[in-house]
């Protein structure tokens, strides 16, 4: 191929095309942008991607919206349905149920777009997460990404606000509901929450602003900052290089991949395909959001199993199996009960989320710039806080799906409630524990193959009769991804700080430094070194007699390499 | 600490380099890249037809038909689905042909980029702040306290019409308004707006009422109260009246009078965050938020059993009036809807208003 | 080059194949609709007829005389129910109760199931009958409040309106069902009889409350039953409903097939292929 390939500037279509590209670079400079970008390398791995699912996901929910807004009235007006779903008809409902109605079955392909819609925006919140997810636990957000995960945080806020302002748009009486339960959660706020109650909604529940409101902030303000804080995201990520795991010649100095021309641009344009056309069967197979079943939103009716969608499921957990707490002081109702769930609980998440990765170096005392990603058992406990934060999550979780987890499991409502109550704090502490252990026992498994190699299903007999497994060394390449990008443990006892010097002089950071010891003993407790490199070189000659296996053993029996795959396989 | 942490000086295991790059058949199988090749158009000439069908099916399909209907299924809209399967079945194969051809027959060579630190280089920075320090220097910033002082004051007075243009969002709280609820009006059932009669009620009974108000109308049989002030209305006004045995019941002290031989009337509005509540079990006596699974007692004044509510259900207190129509003897005596921070404040005026009865 | 090892079958190809196997299983889900029910006028016969059936199956729990049997274990400081007292419960008690297999109960439960029925639909109407005769109490509706198919347009949706007020809250929008405290439930109303529909208002069963014909008419209730009816056959225009859950269900399905799914692609594309060794 590459021996008849003719430039494009040589092609008859570049002769052709080279003068109106050479008028445009004139006035905008293209090449100058284009050298150093358009064979950029990116590295590959699958969990690279969950962002990129995010990514699609939004351009999918900019295009649907678009063609929703054609139709939608964001009006609180009242009419009278005459649409052709028949359960409805003749019934009282706002403007804007009614034409969300109109959208699901009068306008042909509304129902789908409709629908792709709304399951593009729980994606595109879940894959935000999942994404999230696999920068901590990688340890991604370490120097210099710390700037790029604070855009991150305010990506998953903005994304939910997001979501949640669309899923009060249709006026139903699901989103009626959640919106009563926002007003509530408004209200809450000590002292000032009627002000902010009656300056969002113009005035007492539910008036008649409420949803032309949100829906300015839904197609208008919070995708304009979106879009911003994704082109930020974007920037970031291109000057700083995708970090990448890792292996045999990736280095923190360098970054192995593939070109961005030709090879991402398919693989990234043809994934946003692959994204669209898997939402777009998502929206011909599975319903999602039936508004013609709920009704029109009545203040005096409600359904059983009103649930918001699932990124704002956990605060209605929390809700839920909060206890009854409200009291009366300085002649002010203090509603706990809500707002402690409600408010506080949602801060407190991006709070953590956002401060995390600044408390971590200031634990480690890290400095340097990280571009190879971290095994999760090389962080032990940063990965168990990880695994706490989820079951917690998870706990609100079954919380906010308590009745429908009732009524299908067979179970009892109350019991479950009261499952979550003491499942929130006793739940984290075991999954902290249990993860730790598991990342420590498999660092140590990770030494024991570096040192003692690997099984190779050779057994030995020795002249006495003795039988022996024998090991083989890893392959070079694997021994090198194992150690290259663990750190070493600090000597905690060498740095423990002194209250009084030896002239018995006070040091007047003792406090301070004493904490940060505390922190790092916590941090680093029971995590296991690498091998060093006498060590290494020490398995190295007691492995050496396996060298010759597997391949010298002749045909019939070949062992089975470091992988468990049998050796003639290969 | 930071030397300590310094990798070089520890790593164990030198860089082996990339391994040996490994050929794909498409790379030295002509006939296998050929049959890639055809797969890959293949898929594009797929999605091409899918399209097509996909205005066909526009045009073709009636838009209340149905498919997958039998006998013990409801089937689903015929369109969203064919228009759905084109459209995600032909998008589908154009993403997995691009990423086939990325894959199988672009070039497959790893490239290897150098990083550079991401801060910038020391010459950067002096060139940066030497431009800083002439700018500052020639604008004379530093030597002009009264303009830098003034300037700084003119954008935070800037602020002050910016926030005062949002005071018009919404009116000032006006603390606790009364229901529509008063002395004489009938407790009718909702949506049919039938009035009910003591013996109309069984024991086990439950009404979803609301205030005869909201079903008079004007004289073109127009509603008085209809679109967003109904609901603003319902939302404090809605109640449930239920029928218990009258030996079942434990009104609390002032309280004995306010039901008719065992029937009471409840506010529907959740004390939690005010969901209309309505699962009023019969025998329990007890009534279940689907929201927040908040529980009263509606046999015992409306008490919080379980969940998260703060405040017992407020009670409307019942008579009767000439033609033997069940009607509210005030309105509720206790707040309705979820806490709001004025709440204390609002609830002692109107302790003050219904004489301390309660 | 090997032939084989280019058309070695995928690794994910197994977990395709459990995919569309869990899938179709869910598709042949069905639901069974119990046996259709008419009512009669009792003559003296039929009331001896159906007591002799009640001492035989009921009374051991409601007592000889159906009077009920009030047990020891104390509840809120009043005593339980062994069997609650059927007199004045009326045939339309009678025919809901055990046309749905509800009664006889077969152990001590939160709640009696729905079951099949274990009593002739002739049985059941000499029940019905002997149970009327002993105080005066709900009939069983007549035929003409039950012919829900000739509810108009406009009745439908008022009877939307009735339903999504009184029952929706325990029954959910798709009439699903829903939890109540305690284990309790309240039951499905997916191919629930318009007679049952009816009679459940009616008498209020279980912790269900009562919908007087005084309060909530035989027209209104009427309504309330084409409703629920039309609603049913509609279709579930978007797709398979996830079982008319809302979003919890939906929740699920993001994160299993959604994520899932797209993380399959993910996988596939950032998956090394089949290599081979130059010749």
């Amino acid at each position: 191929m590459s021996s008849t390939f003719t430039r494009i500037e040589d092609s008859a279509t570049g002769a052709k095309l080279a003068g109106p590209v050479g008028w445009l670079d004139d006035r905008l400079g293209l090449a100058g942008a284009g050298k150093k970008n358009l064979r950029k390398v990116f590295p590959e791995h699958w969990s690279f991607m969950l962002g990129e699912i995010a990514l699609w996901s939004f351009v999918v929910l900019l295009l649907t919206g678009v063609f929703l807004t054609l139709w939608f009235v964001p009006s609180m007006g009242e009419t009278v349905y005459r649409g052709s779903y028949a359960p409805l008809y003749g019934i009282h409902m706002s403007e804007a149920y009614a034409s969300t109605l109109n959208i699901s079955f009068d306008i042909r392909g509304g129902l789908l777009l409709r629908q792709i819609h709304h399951w593009a925006a729980a994606m595109f919140v879940a894959a935000m997460m999942a994404h999230m997810l696999r920068v901590f636990f990688t340890g991604a957000y370490r120097k210099p990404r710390e700037v790029n995960w604070l855009i991150g945080v305010g990506l998953l806020a903005l994304g939910t606000i997001a979501g949640f302002t669309g899923y009060s748009l249709p006026d139903d009486l699901l989103s009626g509901t959640g919106l009563r339960f926002v007003n509530g959660l408004v209200r809450s706020i000590p002292l000032v929450g009627s002000y902010i109650e009656f300056f969002v909604f113009g005035g007492e529940f539910p008036g008649t602003m409420i949803i032309p409101r949100l829906y300015m902030a839904h197609i208008l303000l919070v995708p304009a900052i979106l879009l911003g804080l994704i082109g930020a995201h974007m920037l970031l990520l291109v000057y700083h290089k995708h970090t990448q795991w890792p292996g045999p010649g990736r280095t923190n100095e360098n970054v192995v991949g593939y070109p961005m021309l030709p090879v991402y641009m398919a693989k990234a344009g043809g994934f946003f395909f692959v994204v669209f056309g898997f939402l777009a069967l998502m929206g011909a197979l599975l319903q999602i959001n039936p508004v013609w079943v709920f009704g029109p939103y009545n203040p005096a009716e409600v359904t059983a199993g009103s649930q918001p969608d699932w990124y704002m499921g956990w605060v209605e957990g929390a809700v839920r199996v909060m206890p009854a707490l409200e009291t009366t002081f300085l002649n002010r109702t203090w509603s706990w009960a809500v707002f402690i769930p409600g408010v506080l609980l949602m801060g407190l998440l991006f709070t953590a989320l956002g401060v995390w990765p600044f408390i971590e170096r200031w634990i480690t005392g890290d400095t340097r710039e990280h571009h190879l990603l971290e095994r999760p058992r090389n962080a032990p406990v940063r990965t168990a806080l990880g695994v706490a934060a989820m079951t917690v999550y998870g706990m609100f979780w079954i919380g906010g799906g308590n009745d429908i987890i009732a009524i299908k499991f067979d179970l009892n409502l109350n019991a479950i409630t009261w499952f979550v109550r003491i499942g929130i704090f006793v739940g984290p502490v075991i999954a902290f524990i249990v993860t730790k252990r598991i990342c420590i026992a498999l660092q140590r498994k990770d030494n024991a193959d570096l040192t003692h190699g690997f099984e190779t299903g050779v057994i030995d007999r020795s002249p006495d009769g003795g039988y022996a497994e024998r090991h083989a060394p890893l392959p070079v390449g694997d021994q090198f991804a194992l150690t290259n990008a663990r750190e070493r443990l600090p000597v905690l006892e060498a740095e423990k700080p002194e209250a009084d010097d030896a002239d018995g002089v006070r040091n007047p950071k003792f406090r301070w430094q004493n904490l940060r010891h505390k922190a790092r003993e916590f941090y680093f407790d029971g995590s296991v070194d690498k091998p060093t490199t006498d060590e290494m070189e020490h398995a190295a000659e007691h492995l050496d007699g396996a060298d010759e296996h597997p391949t010298d053993r002749g045909q019939d029996f070949k062992g089975i390499s470091h992988w468990g795959v049998p050796g003639d396989h290969e | 600490m930071t030397d300590e942490l310094d990798i070089k000086s520890h790593e164990p295991i030198p860089d082996p380099g990339l391994p040996e790059h490994q050929f794909r058949p498409q790379d030295i199988d002509p006939a296998q890249e050929k049959r890639t090749e055809r797969h890959i158009a293949f898929m594009f000439v797929a999605a091409m037809v899918l399209f097509v069908g996909f205005c066909v099916a526009y045009f073709a399909i009636p838009i209340d038909a149905v498919i997958f209907k039998t006998a013990n299924t409801v089937g689903w809209n015929a369109q969203n689905f064919t228009f759905g399967m084109t459209l995600g079945g032909g998008l589908l194969l154009i993403g997995v042909a691009i990423i086939q051809w990325a894959k199988k027959l672009m070039g497959d060579h790893e490239m290897i980029e150098l990083r550079h630190p991401t801060g910038s280089s020391k010459d950067d920075i002096a060139d940066v702040l030497d431009d800083i320090n002439a700018g500052i220097d020639e604008s004379g910033i530093t030597r002009r306290p009264l303009i830098l002082g003034s300037l700084l004051g003119a954008m935070a007075f800037l602020g002050l019409p910016a926030i005062v243009l949002l005071r018009d969002m919404g009116p000032l709280p006006h603390g606790h308004t009364n229901t529509v609820w008063k002395k004489g009006m009938r407790v009718v059932n909702d949506v049919s707006g039938k009035p009910m009669k003591p013996s109309d009620l069984e024991v086990g009974q439950l009404v979803n009422a609301q205030p005869a108000a909201f079903f008079e109308t004007d004289e073109h049989g127009e509603p008085l109260i209809h679109g967003h002030d109904l609901h603003a209305a319902k939302a404090k006004a809605a109640a449930i009246v239920v029928r218990m045995r009258p030996e079942d019941i434990t009104p609390s002290e002032g309280r004995e009078n306010w039901g008719i031989d065992g029937i009471l009337c409840y506010s529907k509005i959740c004390t939690h965050v005010g969901c209309p509540i309505s699962l009023w079990e019969q025998q329990t006596h007890h009534v279940l938020c689907p929201c927040h699974q908040s529980t009263f007692d509606l046999a015992d004044n409306g008490k919080v059993i379980f969940g998260p509510a703060g405040r017992p259900l407020p009670q409307l207190p019942l008579g009767v009036d000439d033609e033997g129509y069940i009607i509210a003897m005030s309105d509720f005596p206790e707040i309705v809807t979820p806490s709001y921070p004025e709440l204390a404040r609002d609830q002692k005026k109107l302790d003050k208003k219904f004489g301390g009865s309660n | 080059m090997r032939k084989l090892s280019t058309k070695r079958r995928h690794p994910i190809a197994g977990l395709l194949v459990l995919a569309m196997g869990l899938v179709l299983t869910g598709a042949l889900y069905s639901v069974i609709a119990p046996e259709p029910a008419t009512a009669e006028s009792a003559s003296a016969s039929e009331i001896e007829a159906g007591r002799e059936l009640f001492l035989v199956g009921c009374a051991s729990c409601h007592g000889i005389n159906a009077q009920g049997i009030e047990t020891k274990v104390e509840h809120d400081g009043k005593p339980g129910n062994y069997g609650p007292s059927l007199i004045g419960v009326g045939a339309a008690a009678v025919g809901f109760q055990m046309e749905t297999g509800r009664m006889p109960m077969a152990k001590t439960a939160p709640q009696a199931p729905v079951k099949p029925a274990n009593y002739s639909q002739k049985e059941i109407d000499q029940i019905a009958a002997y149970i009327a005769s002993l105080a005066p109490g709900p009939a069983r509706p007549s035929e003409e409040y039950l012919d829900w198919e000739s509810v108009d347009k406009e009745g439908v949706a008022k009877g939307g309106e009735f339903f999504r007020t009184n029952c929706t809250a325990c029954h959910n929008s798709t009439g699903q069902g829903g939890a109540l405290p305690e284990g309790r439930y309240a039951p499905s109303l997916v191919g629930v009889e318009p007679i049952h529909i009816y009679e459940a208002m009616l008498t209020g069963p279980q912790q269900m409350p009562v919908f007087s014909e005084a309060v909530l008419t035989p027209e209104d209730k009427l309504q309330v039953i084409a409703y629920i009816k039309r609603v049913q056959e509609q279709p579930t225009h978007g797709g398979t409903g996830g079982g008319g859950y809302g979003p919890v269900v939906d929740g699920m399905f993001v994160w299993i097939i959604g994520i899932g799914g797209l993380c399959g692609f993910a996988v596939w594309i950032g998956m090394h292929g089949t290599r081979v060794k130059k010749q």
